[in-house]
């Protein structure tokens, strides 16, 4: 064994700045999240602050926002969740053009708004639905409806965000299934066409079955960031007027513990998100292994 | 195949395409009509007078951009940390992904296991940030390259990769030859992984230009902020007017607007010029990816 570790000497040295980057920058944090349960100051650093068990978690769970927080950021999540067939219904769809450079058109297409950065598109967002001058106010007037303000409306914060969501990465996220669905075999297509098969029956029959377990594994990982909303972009959306409905639980660990300097807190709200994640994650992945289908582990 | 298609058959292509016809422009119009209102006289645009081509051309947004300082030190800042930040990436990728691929690595699998761990827990900005902080990283570019420089997904990306393209044989062959493992690396497996190390360039790089939120954190310097961050001043938080002095109020609102459309455009320009021509890879790079999920 020995002998075996001496002649990789070699590889061990290839990955060691791989492995020096994650035990610095994963498991440190990993390590400095035991400030959750400290009050943690600077000058006595990680080691010397005192304990304080589960204090910084009560006061959270006792603060005034910490219901509008989780709901806000469930709510967020479950809407994204609930949207999370759009690209496979796109991809079943997109597969069944028969013409080849049309395709590639509306893929060439729908992937380019994926690499929008999220600045920018919060700023499309705030430019198109500015109540007296964006597009989008203007085709409601047109209509003879009164102009909303979509970004100061709590109501609207949501879906806004989640559908500027999928218009900017529902073609992307297409491409996966797309791969899936070119693996699924022709000859199963030609016996159904044989026995006078739909194409609408050969998408629920055959393609849909055939790209199952890629979209089992897809969503098990969705629900393992379950709680790790796009919070930059949350963050760039918000604004007074919005924040009853806008703010998150990553906001609120950003604002809290940057903007505000409480180590410990936001620490303890951070540690409590993940861990509802992972507790997540855990389960849905044993579901799925007990239901006999794909799983990650 | 085509020649036997169905009534029913035809209907459904018929609608399938007008869907698709629908989708096209549900995503080329908004970014068509930033390009249009970037270069229309702004009361029209913003009473709603411009819809599918430019009304009373003007140039005028584009000229104060280009004035624009704070928006080009960004963008020369961002063209920094990219170069940087993606040669530290696909170093780390390439190095450790090969070794990790290893199967004659012993711990190999209880090393790989630690790592996607780090995908699926982490320990938050804060105590990340304490960590910057400690190293003495605070204000200074290797924040913004250095806490990001390996996503584990890609590195799983680029195992599987080489897994599956450098056959054990080849190894033998050379080890056979008298080639040591770092010469098998350099002289070999680097030249065989060429789609692969483009495929981590582009994905790299494209995060390190569109990111902004490390800088927030990190940087307190505005004269190193990158160029997302100059645009959330301009885009987001609506300090556009700063950069005018316009008597009257309304055409104040009138040209931030204006400006607004043209940033979209110049600080999108990397990207969309390559666009077309690296989309391949980008594909390719999920592909791969999917190979293991």
């Amino acid at each position: 064994m020995l002998k075996k570790i001496l002649r990789s000497y070699e590889l061990y040295l290839l990955m060691l700045p791989t492995l020096i980057y994650f035990a610095i920058f994963q498991y440190g944090p990993i390590y400095g999240v035991q400030i959750a349960f400290k009050q943690f100051t600077i000058s006595r650093g990680i080691t010397g602050s005192p304990w304080v068990g589960f204090e910084q978690f009560e006061r959270f769970f006792s603060s005034y926002q910490f219901w509008n927080l989780l709901q806000n950021t469930l709510l967020i999540s479950l809407y994204e969740l609930a949207l999370f067939p759009i690209p496979i219904i796109l991809a079943l769809l997109l597969n069944q053009l028969t013409s080849h450079r049309f395709r590639k058109l509306i893929q060439t297409v729908t992937y380019a708004p994926h690499f929008i950065s999220v600045v920018v598109m919060v700023g499309m967002l705030y430019l198109f639905l500015s109540p007296s001058k964006g597009i989008l106010n203007q085709i409601l007037m047109l209509f003879g409806l009164d102009p909303v303000f979509f970004l100061a409306a709590p109501e609207w914060f949501k879906t806004v965000f989640v559908f500027s969501g999928v218009w900017q990465n529902a073609g992307f996220s297409m491409i996966i299934y797309i791969a899936a669905l070119a693996g699924v075999s022709p000859d199963l297509h030609e016996a159904a066409v044989m026995d006078g098969a739909s194409k609408a029956r050969r998408i629920w029959h055959i393609d849909l079955p055939g790209i199952m377990p890629t979209v089992m594994i897809l969503l098990i990982l969705n629900i393992g960031q379950f709680m790790s909303i796009g919070f930059e972009k949350v963050y760039l959306m918000q604004n007074s007027v919005n924040i009853t409905s806008s703010e998150i639980i990553q906001t609120y660990v950003y604002k809290a513990g940057l903007l505000n300097a409480q180590y410990s807190y936001s620490t303890a709200i951070g540690l409590f998100n993940s861990l509802i994640s992972f507790v997540l994650l855990l389960s849905v992945n044993m579901i799925a292994r007990k239901l006999n289908q794909t799983s990650l582990w | 195949m085509l020649m036997n298609r169905s009534k029913g058959d035809r209907l459904f292509d018929a609608l399938n395409v007008t869907f698709f016809l629908f989708v096209l422009a549900l995503v080329l119009y908004p970014l068509y009509f930033i390009i249009i209102a970037s270069i229309s006289d702004p009361v029209k645009v913003n009473t709603g007078a411009v819809w599918f081509w430019p009304v009373d051309m003007t140039l005028e947004g584009y000229r104060k951009i280009f004035e624009h300082e704070a928006l080009w030190n960004g963008y020369r800042n961002s063209a920094l940390y990219t170069v940087v930040g993606t040669v530290i990436n696909v170093a780390l990728l390439m190095t450790g992904g090969y070794a990790l691929s290893r199967k004659d690595v012993p711990g190999r699998n209880i090393i790989t296991l630690l790592i996607v761990f780090t995908m699926f827990f982490q320990g938050g900005i804060i105590p990340t940030y304490l960590i910057v902080r400690d190293l003495g990283m605070l204000n200074t570019m290797w924040a913004l390259v250095i806490p990001n420089a390996v996503s584990v997904y890609h590195l799983i990306v680029v195992r599987t990769y080489f897994e599956s393209t450098i056959p054990i044989e080849m190894l033998e062959a050379s080890k056979v030859d008298g080639c040591n493992n770092t010469r098998f690396f350099l002289r070999i497996v680097l030249p065989l992984s060429l789609p692969i190390i483009a495929v981590m360039v582009l994905f790299s790089a494209v995060v390190h230009w569109n990111s902004y939120f490390s800088a927030l954190i990190y940087l307190r310097d505005e004269s190193m902020y990158p160029l997302q961050m100059v645009l959330r001043e301009i885009l987001v938080r609506n300090s556009a007017q700063e950069l005018m002095n316009v008597e009257d109020a309304a055409q104040l609102q009138d040209f931030s607007e204006l400006i607004k459309y043209g940033v979209v455009i110049v600080s999108s320009l990397p990207v969309l010029i390559l666009y077309p021509f690296v989309q391949r890879y980008f594909i390719k790079g999920v592909m791969i990816g999917s190979i293991k999920g």
